[in-house]
């Protein structure tokens, strides 16, 4: 294990990205003035927030969403990723979906999710933090600038997709609840509602769902908490109403309906982990060298073609994070 | 025998008629789910990752069929249904087929006929892989030594051969369990069950025991229907 020291908690270009959402902060009032934003500023940092300090007045149902999220139809500011790659079409990325509560059988989870209320919402960020909050769905819009980001998604399984997410880094988060000394991870919690989500009522995994990052992979600011897709709010399936996305790492990281988000000193139970632990590791870095204990990692397919990609180390996004595994033997910590 | 009256005759034209027909419904069954796919193919319908639909959807076949022509000899040795053995060419060579498809989504639209990534990320570094190749491969000697000419030139060795079968049976549900997630090991579990009771039939000793009871309970009470000609006999 790396130790980490609270002074490198922050990264200072993460840190930098806070201040810049800070000057950005409170020069626009509220989701109005947000809707002047066009598709193609949705992923610069200048959506304004209305108030960094905590606001837990409710005001905004699930309609009045921030503009970021407020598009009929699907919006995307580009056509492709950084690498060049099309985005995967919002019928595909909302019709395959690896949520086990609702069904194991991709294809199905659609379905099975149509009657799950995701409003309201709320999201305990709790543990080892000076300053603990209870914030509902409207709360972290109205305090969160919710930003584009489009990332590659490759789940463990070898299949990728390239999906337009609108979220927050969720260092923003961290930030606020302003974390101890003690804490180096971060462990986080889907909803337990076995009587909206049938996969709950069997025990193929344990419920409730957990994931964890360490405390410096969750400040990375390519960590997200993604509220939207396509410029519309997160649907069911993807884990309405918000998820972590971590792009990094394969997709069963980043956990769907998140309710709890806890700073810990000790690393957390995460479920896959604890099913399998042979097979998955609780860091589940994408990496092409290291390969699941019944299948290769070195290739993937992209959800619409036909052929294989090779896949990237860190899923392409190695000059971000490698820095975070410095000294790893990455096929022990896996 | 002596010689056929008219309503002998007629009774195996009947038993004819009732053979060739059983004959094809099987075999068309059997050729329903790749109708199926054709069809949701040819409508665009087969899902948002269609390779992964094709792959499962012949595999899943390849595994039934197979076991539908390894209970062939099984359920004339328990239940006397000699028609069985009238299928069991045609569903080992339609199992052969799914097989054959299986493996064409594999390497051709899965890895777009990339040959080394076949050969060094797919079959060298995963077993699952590995066990449904040997599968196809011991099937294929099969396929192709169905024919009466085979048969005949291979003699006692065909039946020999053929009982390699049960090997591929194996091997492919090996194959399905491997791949599997430890959430998702009901539906081969349930295949290698099937197969166990399959191969344990085929046991000498279970075989006798089962055969001693079935002919004591039909002494017991009258056949339900007698066949003029008698299939031939399981080999």
């Amino acid at each position: 294990m790396v130790k980490i020291s609270p002074a490198e908690i922050t990264p200072e270009h993460v840190f930098l990205n806070r201040r810049r959402f800070m000057a950005a902060a409170g020069a626009v009032a509220g989701a109005a003035a947000l809707a002047a934003c066009s598709p193609a500023t949705l992923n610069r940092s200048e959506a304004p927030a209305a108030n960094v300090e905590p606001a837990l007045t409710v005001a905004l149902g699930p309609d009045q969403l921030p503009a970021a999220l407020a598009h009929a139809e699907p919006t995307a500011s580009a056509a492709q990723d950084e690498l060049g790659d099309p985005l995967n079409t919002f019928h595909q990325i909302t019709n395959y979906n690896n949520f086990y509560e609702f069904s194991t059988n991709k294809e199905a989870v659609a379905g099975e999710a149509a009657s799950f209320k995701p409003y309201p919402w709320q999201v305990e960020v709790t543990g080892l933090v000076n300053k603990p909050m209870t914030l509902s769905i409207e709360d972290i819009y109205r305090r969160y600038p919710q930003e584009e980001r489009i990332y590659r998604l490759r789940c463990v399984e070898a299949w990728s997709m390239v999906i337009p997410w609108i979220g927050f880094p969720i260092a923003a988060l961290l930030n606020d609840v302003e974390p101890q000394p003690e804490a180096k991870y971060v462990k986080f919690i889907t909803v337990y509602r076995p009587e909206e989500m049938r996969g709950q009522r069997s025990a193929i995994l344990e419920w409730p769902y957990q994931e964890g990052l360490r405390l410096d992979e969750a400040m990375h600011p390519l960590a997200i908490l993604a509220t939207g897709m396509y410029g519309k709010p997160l649907t069911n399936q993807q884990g309405a109403p918000i998820r972590l996305v971590v792009p990094w790492k394969y997709g069963f990281k980043s956990i769907k309906s998140v309710v709890t988000i806890e700073l810990t000193d000790t690393i957390p139970a995460t479920t896959w982990n604890t099913a399998a632990p042979h097979e998955y590791g609780f860091y589940a870095n994408v990496n092409p060298q290291v390969d699941h204990p019944r299948w290769s990692q070195a290739s993937e397919r992209r959800i619409g073609e036909t052929g294989r990609r090779e896949t990237l180390m860190f899923n392409g996004y190695e000059d971000e994070v490698a820095y975070l595994y410095e000294g790893m033997d990455l096929s022990r910590s896996f | 025998m002596s010689e056929r009256t008219r309503g002998d005759v007629q009774r195996s034209v009947a038993q004819d008629w009732r053979q060739a027909s059983f004959w094809w419904a099987v075999t068309l069954g059997a050729l329903a789910p790749l109708a199926w796919l054709g069809w949701r193919a040819w409508h665009g319908d087969l899902g948002v990752d269609p390779i992964n639909t094709i792959n499962n959807e012949t595999g899943r076949a390849a595994l039934i069929v197979l076991f539908l022509s390894l209970a062939c000899t099984p359920l004339n040795i328990i239940f006397g249904l000699r028609r069985a053995l009238t299928v069991r060419k045609s569903l080992g060579l339609i199992a052969f087929l799914y097989a054959a498809l299986h493996l064409a989504n594999f390497i051709g639209l899965d890895y777009a006929f990339d040959l080394d990534l076949i050969l060094h990320d797919a079959v060298l570094s995963m077993p699952y892989i590995l066990a449904g190749s040997l599968a196809l491969l011991i099937l294929t000697p099969l396929a192709i030594t169905s024919t009466r000419g085979w048969m005949r030139r291979l003699g006692r060795n065909w039946k020999r051969l053929h009982r390699l079968a049960y090997v591929a049976g194996m091997l492919a549900v090996l194959h399905f369990l491997w791949q599997a997630k430890a959430a998702e090991r009901d539906e081969p579990l349930i295949y290698a069950a099937i197969l166990t009771l399959l191969l344990l039939v085929r046991a000498p000793q279970v075989r006798r025991w089962l055969v001693t009871l079935r002919t004591r309970l039909s002494r017991q009470r009258p056949p339900l229907r007698r066949t003029v000609e008698q299939a031939r006999p399981a080999k």
